[in-house]
């Protein structure tokens, strides 16, 4: 149970800055997903915490204590590896309790605490087998349990799942999420995988090239992106981007998309807006804030013709791919609705939940 | 059409099956597993058992080879004092001699495994240069290095102000030298093996070790040496095959001297039996060293095949 702070903390490799000065605060009990794509810095990041690499630059507080210096076996801290990192010449029980005995626990307690990890993961038969003759879900579980018995300040999880295929992924999703309810230990997860993310953070932080794009709970991030990065990282699909103008309107500000589509832009937002106009811009829109005309409902939707050229049915809904100004675009309508490819269709852009994105700097405005 | 061929396989069924069972005697698994090792078969059959079988036939000759005496041979040495200090020397020049191999190898295999990867090569390289010449030759130079008056030893000894030491000619200097110039030559190979076991064990293991608590002793006693035990047994009975019967080393340094004092089993056979011109006698000895090494075999190979089904 314990905080974790980073401040300012770098990490160079000779010639590459793998992580360019980050500043996090996990607070205690938090579940903390770091997510960004290969080679961001996130398990750099990890292992800094962990231990396992030297900090070149910067400060890590666990508990109140900074721990630059602190070897990892006296940091009391736990970590899952992609690959398990299982002992193949120990049984699962000597892997699980191999942390409590080179900590000379007694042997009683030794046993009640392996017994316990094992229940939360159910399994209690295997503890006399090998990793070898585990699945990888049973390996994993495995994994977890070694982190579990040890009862240390912070959890840390690098890619614990890729390794499993996607039906077992959602299973153990399940499964981490139930056993930090149950044992409520500060852990920091790291993923590439924005789905995850989403799914098991209290708050998650998005990494990009060595820094932190942004850091809220899913919600935050999917609802108020910060970066354009951050706005089509996360989202399945992803979010359209379509250049446009902000230009001045007889009833205020409208996006100019292109020659035959001009949105309106909703009045809440004309004040904040209203420096850009002139400017060319980045307008973004979810697919799912895109679908086939109904009865409106609130006061900014918007409706507008366009020539469908892909279908995708997904069994409840249905993406339809359809081009403006060049670019391809996305929405979400009903499976009823009836789209089909080739056809003209009317669609009802929801810009309550529109994004303006500027283009040098990437910034949300 | 049908019932035609039906009526006819019922004709004459016992064509047919015979006609099927070669084709099908030929292809059970067990038969090819056979053809592919039946030239292995062969090889050892011509080069190992054949020599070992004539090697027993010799010990039952009489010294002019003209004569069966059954075991008189083995009845003989079994009261020679000498052989019982041959038997001796051999152990313990074997033993002590891929203790210290192993030791050696394997502390230098983690120092060449902690060089960066960059001047690795060149690490590894050198320190093979012992085992890659030739022994005979190696050894050369060592008894150059031995020599009582002239020698690189003594000379640095008594500068240093102590007393030149009669390497070969005292007997315990003289097991010792055979056993250091043994270690020198043979520490590379069990580097080499060690060090390829070494970069077997991911690195993986080392980072949950670290994370459990472990410091770097727990880490090579829980974890390097649990991964490396397999390989070790292996090296170690090879080494200790090698080495029981080394014969160059003794030969060139010592030649059993002084007084027969540093023979082992191979030296020993050579000399009763090519310079002694008793070959039965010599094959005699040569033979004792099978069941001395296969009882060391069956140990340490039995103890590898109950952990192999382990990573
Ligand atoms: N030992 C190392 N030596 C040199 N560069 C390294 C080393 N480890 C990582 N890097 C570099 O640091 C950067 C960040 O690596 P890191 O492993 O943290 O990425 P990641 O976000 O975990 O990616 P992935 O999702 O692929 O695991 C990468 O550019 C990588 O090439
Ligand atoms: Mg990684």
């Amino acid at each position: 149970m314990a905080r974790v702070t980073l401040r300012k903390v770098v990490k160079r490799y000779d010639e590459t800055l793998a992580v360019r000065g980050i500043d996090l605060d996990i607070l205690d009990k938090e579940f903390v997903v770091l997510v960004g794509p290969s080679g961001c810095g996130k398990s750099t990041t990890l292992r800094m915490i962990a231990g396992l690499e030297d900090i070149t630059d910067g400060e890590i507080i666990i508990d109140g204590e900074t721990v630059n210096d602190v070897p990892p076996k006296d940091r009391d801290i736990a970590m899952v590896f992609q690959n398990y990192a299982l002992y193949p010449h120990m049984t699962v029980y000597e892997n699980m309790s191999f942390g409590l005995r080179l900590r000379r626990a007694p042997k009683e307690e030794i046993r009640t605490r392996v017994q316990d990890a094992a229940a939360i993961l159910g399994i209690g038969e295997l503890l006399e087998r090998k990793p070898k003759q585990l699945s990888g879900g049973q390996r994993q579980r495995v994994a977890m349990g070694r982190a579990i018995v040890r009862d240390p300040k912070v959890f840390l999880f690098d890619e614990p799942l890729s390794n499993l295929d996607a039906k077992l992924r959602v299973q153990m999703r399940t499964e981490i999420k139930r056993v930090h309810q149950k044992v409520r230990t500060t852990t920091i997860y790291v993923t590439h995988d924005q789905i995850e993310a989403m799914t098991l953070a209290d708050r998650v932080v998005v990494m990009n090239g060595g820094v932190i794009e942004q850091v809220g709970t899913p919600d935050e991030l999917y609802h108020a992106p910060a970066t354009r990065f951050v706005a089509e990282f996360i989202g399945s699909p992803a979010m359209n981007l379509v250049p446009c103008h902000l230009v001045e309107t007889s009833s205020g500000l409208g996006l100019h998309l292109d020659d035959n589509l001009v949105l309106p832009v909703p009045a809440d937002r004309i004040r904040r807006y209203q420096p850009y106009a002139g400017k060319s811009l980045l307008f973004g829109l979810r697919p799912e804030y895109m679908v086939e005309r109904r009865v409106h409902t609130g006061p900014h939707q918007f409706d507008f013709e366009v020539l469908l050229e892909v279908i995708e049915p997904m069994g409840m809904d249905t993406f339809v791919h359809f081009l403006v100004n060049g670019m391809d675009v996305c929405a979400r309508v009903n499976a009823s609705a009836g789209a089909r490819a080739g056809q003209r269709f009317t669609l009802c852009a929801d810009l309550d939940h529109l994004h303006l994105i500027e283009h040098d700097s990437g910034k949300v405005l | 059409m049908r019932s035609t061929t039906e009526a006819r396989a019922q004709a004459s069924p016992p064509v047919r099956r015979r006609a099927a069972r070669l084709p099908a005697f030929a292809s059970r698994k067990s038969t090819i597993a056979l053809g592919m090792t039946l030239p292995l078969i062969l090889i050892i059959g011509v080069l190992v058992l054949y020599p070992a079988g004539y090697a027993f036939y010799l010990a039952l000759l009489s010294k002019s080879m003209d004569r069966f005496v059954g075991l008189a041979n083995f009845d003989f040495l079994f009261r020679r004092e000498t052989f019982w200090m041959v038997v001796k020397q051999s152990v313990i020049f074997a033993v002590s001699a891929v203790l210290f191999k192993a030791l050696i190898g394997f502390l230098v295999a983690h120092c060449v495994h902690n060089v960066p990867a960059r001047g690795q090569r060149k690490w590894r390289g050198m320190l093979l240069v012992p085992w890659v010449i030739p022994p005979a030759m190696s050894t050369l130079a060592w008894l150059w290095l031995f020599d009582p008056s002239y020698s690189a030893f003594n000379w640095l000894i008594q500068h240093a102000g102590g007393e030149g030491v009669p390497w070969l000619g005292d007997p315990y200097w003289a097991r010792f030298a055979v056993i250091l110039v043994n270690v020198w030559v043979g520490a590379p190979f069990f580097m080499i093996m060690y060090l390829a076991a070494l970069k077997s064990v991911p690195e993986q293991l080392y980072e949950a070790a670290a994370i459990d608590g472990a410091n770097w002793w727990q880490k090579l006693w829980y974890v390097t040496l649990p991964m490396m035990r397999n390989i070790i047994a292996i090296t170690a009975l090879f080494s200790l095959i090698v080495t029981f019967a080394n014969f160059d080393i003794v030969r060139v340094l010592t030649n059993g001297g002084p007084v027969d004092q540093t023979h082992v089993f191979a030296t020993w056979a050579f000399k009763l039996g090519i310079e002694g011109n008793d070959i039965p006698l010599g094959a005699c000895v040569s033979l004792f060293m099978v069941p001395i090494l296969a009882i060391a075999a069956i140990f340490i190979l039995r103890d590898i095949n109950r952990r192999g089904t382990e990573a």
